[in-house]
């Protein structure tokens, strides 16, 4: 799979990409044999057939090595900053907007068509109906503007820490808290909204069956055949959801990284292919690939695990 | 949405009833409304604006909405009530085309693959496999190079090619837990072929998820394909989608408001109109829900 999953990335960008338009345009004009040279010492002069660059990437993928990007840095040292960037900025929010987002949709499940689930209701619509950018784009702009009533600034809309900053420790951790707290939001209220719809629907489904009338008719509690009854069939259907959002944690959000102009991951793949660098698109999708796949894997064990009806046959 | 059509055929009266508890629905209702009112004001609207989508005011450069103008212009001179509606068309068509082959292409394959399971789901496991490790963004993010310049009808089949595999999974793992329930094994001893058990017993009892998941679909087409022009590798220019208005519009969004206000505001309603409307069809689906025991 990894490796048809690459082979279509590395076909497809190199394909679709245009890598000499990165140096045409100059002033003065740089000279059609230079580019060519360069193109060639990357590995991505079109010209070159693609049967032939892709057994040169794959050879020296193989041994660990992804090649260069155009701005002729490592694409693997690149890798190795960014995941970490991606996977800071991406961890606190998922965690919080998924646990988060379980609890409003058990809630509001329970108490379907009350207050309270009809404001959660709603709240949740209107956030998965504006598209990560509109909501990351106005929380940068009431951040700015509550900077400005305020008179200083609370909210950090740009990078991971001050780039002048100094200081000790716990004052480099509250300014980088600063930095994390408007992307971490705009994460966190996706996964809410996301959440809390799918597990509000799947408690649905489970608390008009039978077995929960079975559960208290012997006698249990409300709460009791919910929890032990109701909420172990509902969270089900969210163990496929889990395992992919965990799984993809680092290969960053790319509108919240564009956003909040983080260097991680996401944001690295668009202005990779926003500059057709075939080798750093190619690295990322082989790095994503990889990961999906383990995700799918771990959302078939715990599909597997936790429900007791799917037998393997 | 194949089983809820081909419900509706043979038994009148649930589609009745179905029909009786949608329209209790207020916000539904409310959501079906402005639907219509989106689609109205975007094939219809354009006949009312004073200037075309593609021409330019130079006369009247960044202008507040105006008797003339009635969203205002742009950077250079567009007019953006047009430009909005224009992409609010753009929009519109590409989430019901991609979101209606999406969720067929799901609930068929997710069905019979979880029915049939052995050869049958290996297959289809397969390809959803093979295409799942592909993220659809990245993967339409690096064509679009290539796709630049050519209809943007290759934008609609590429979405729908890489929009229906998380859905088919569910479809199947639901259809796989199903199988194994009594009435799933009655209808199969009783000799109903297999095609009528998936179509008939299994998707219907998983049209929950299908029409959540049809809902979520013409939301997040819309969503996907904003998100894919607002970072320039969708709809690409001299025409125009909700999302590239929309990217045109931020740099400047605290100082000229009106450049991606409209554009956002159409684009949200939009979206959630949709989904009011899949939440109402859920309620009136599904009997099990507690909406539909009180009738």
């Amino acid at each position: 799979m990894v490796i048809i999953a690459s082979t279509l990335g590395y076909v497809l960008s190199s394909l679709a990409f245009n890598p000499r338009s990165n140096y045409e345009g100059g002033n003065p004009p740089i000279p059609e044999s230079t580019i060519t040279a360069k193109l060639n010492h990357l590995g991505v002069n079109p010209d070159v057939p693609i049967v032939k660059r892709y057994a040169t990437w794959v050879g020296n993928v193989v041994t660990g090595d992804f090649g260069l990007t155009i701005g002729e840095k490592s694409v693997n040292e690149e890798f190795s900053r960014r995941i970490w960037v991606s996977l800071r900025l991406l961890l606190l929010g998922s965690v919080l907007g998924s646990v988060l987002g379980v609890a409003l949709g058990v809630f509001s499940a329970v108490r379907q068509y009350g207050i309270g689930d009809r404001a959660s209701s709603f709240a949740s619509f209107v956030l998965l109906s504006m598209p990560v950018f509109l909501t990351a784009i106005l929380l940068k702009y009431g951040a700015i503007s509550f900077n400005q009533k305020i008179g200083s600034t609370f909210f950090y809309t740009i990078g991971e820490s001050s780039a002048d900053f100094t200081g000790n420790g716990m004052q480099l951790f509250v300014n980088r808290l600063q930095h994390l707290m408007l992307p971490t939001l705009s994460i966190t209220l996706g996964g809410i909204a996301f959440y809390s719809r799918y597990q509000r629907n799947a408690m649905l489904d489970v608390l008009g069956s039978d077995f929960i009338r079975t559960a208290k008719a012997k006698g249990l509690t409300n709460r009791q055949s919910l929890f032990r009854h109701g909420l172990r069939v509902a969270i089900l259907p969210m163990a496929t959801f889990f395992a992919y959002s965990f799984g993809l944690l680092v290969t960053g959000a790319p509108f919240t990284e564009t956003i909040f102009a983080w260097n991680g991951m996401g944001q690295w793949f668009i202005t990779s292919v926003q500059s057709n660098d075939v080798n750093a698109v190619s690295a990322v999708i082989v790095f994503s690939a990889v990961l999906v796949l383990l995700s799918g894997l771990l959302a078939d064990i715990a599909v597997a695990a936790l429900d007791p009806r799917v037998r393997l046959r | 949405m194949n089983a809820s059509s081909e419900i509706g055929e043979k038994r009148l009266t649930r589609m009745a009833l179905v029909r009786k508890r949608f329209l209790r629905n207020k916000l539904a209702v409310a959501g079906l409304v402005i639907l219509v009112a989106m689609f109205v004001l975007a094939f219809a609207g354009p006949i009312f604006g004073k200037h075309k989508w593609d021409s330019l005011d130079f006369f009247n450069l960044l202008q507040p909405p105006s008797k003339e103008h009635f969203f205002g212009t742009s950077q250079i001179g567009g007019d953006v009530y047009a430009l909005t509606l224009r992409g609010l068309q753009k929009s519109l068509i590409i989430g019901l085309l991609v979101a209606f082959f999406s969720t067929g292409l799901a609930a068929i394959a997710g069905g019979f693959a979880g029915f049939y399971g052995g050869k049958v789901d290996r297959s289809v496991m397969w390809i959803i496999d093979a295409l799942l490790v592909l993220p659809s963004f990245l993967i339409i993010a690096v064509m679009s190079p290539w796709f630049r310049g050519r209809t943007w009808l290759i934008f609609v089949v590429l979405l729908a090619a890489f929009g229906w595999m998380i859905t088919a999974r569910i479809v199947r793992s639901a259809t796989m837990s199903l199988r194994e329930r009594d009435f799933v094994r009655a209808a199969l001893y009783m000799g109903i072929p297999a095609r009528k058990i998936v179509f008939r017993h299994l998707l219907p009892n998983v049209a929950s998820i299908l029409i959540i998941d049809a809902t979520l679909n013409v939301g997040g087409t819309i969503l996907s394909e904003t998100g894919l022009s607002y970072l320039g590798f969708g709809i690409q220019p001299p025409d125009v989608s909700l999302g590239s208005l929309i990217a045109d519009g931020t740099s400047s969004a605290l100082t000229y408001p009106w450049l991606f206000m409209f554009a956002g505001a159409a684009l949200v309603l939009t979206v959630l109109a949709v989904s009011f409307v899949g939440d109402g069809l859920r309620d009136a689906f599904d009997p099990g829900s507690a909406m539909g025991k009180k009738l």
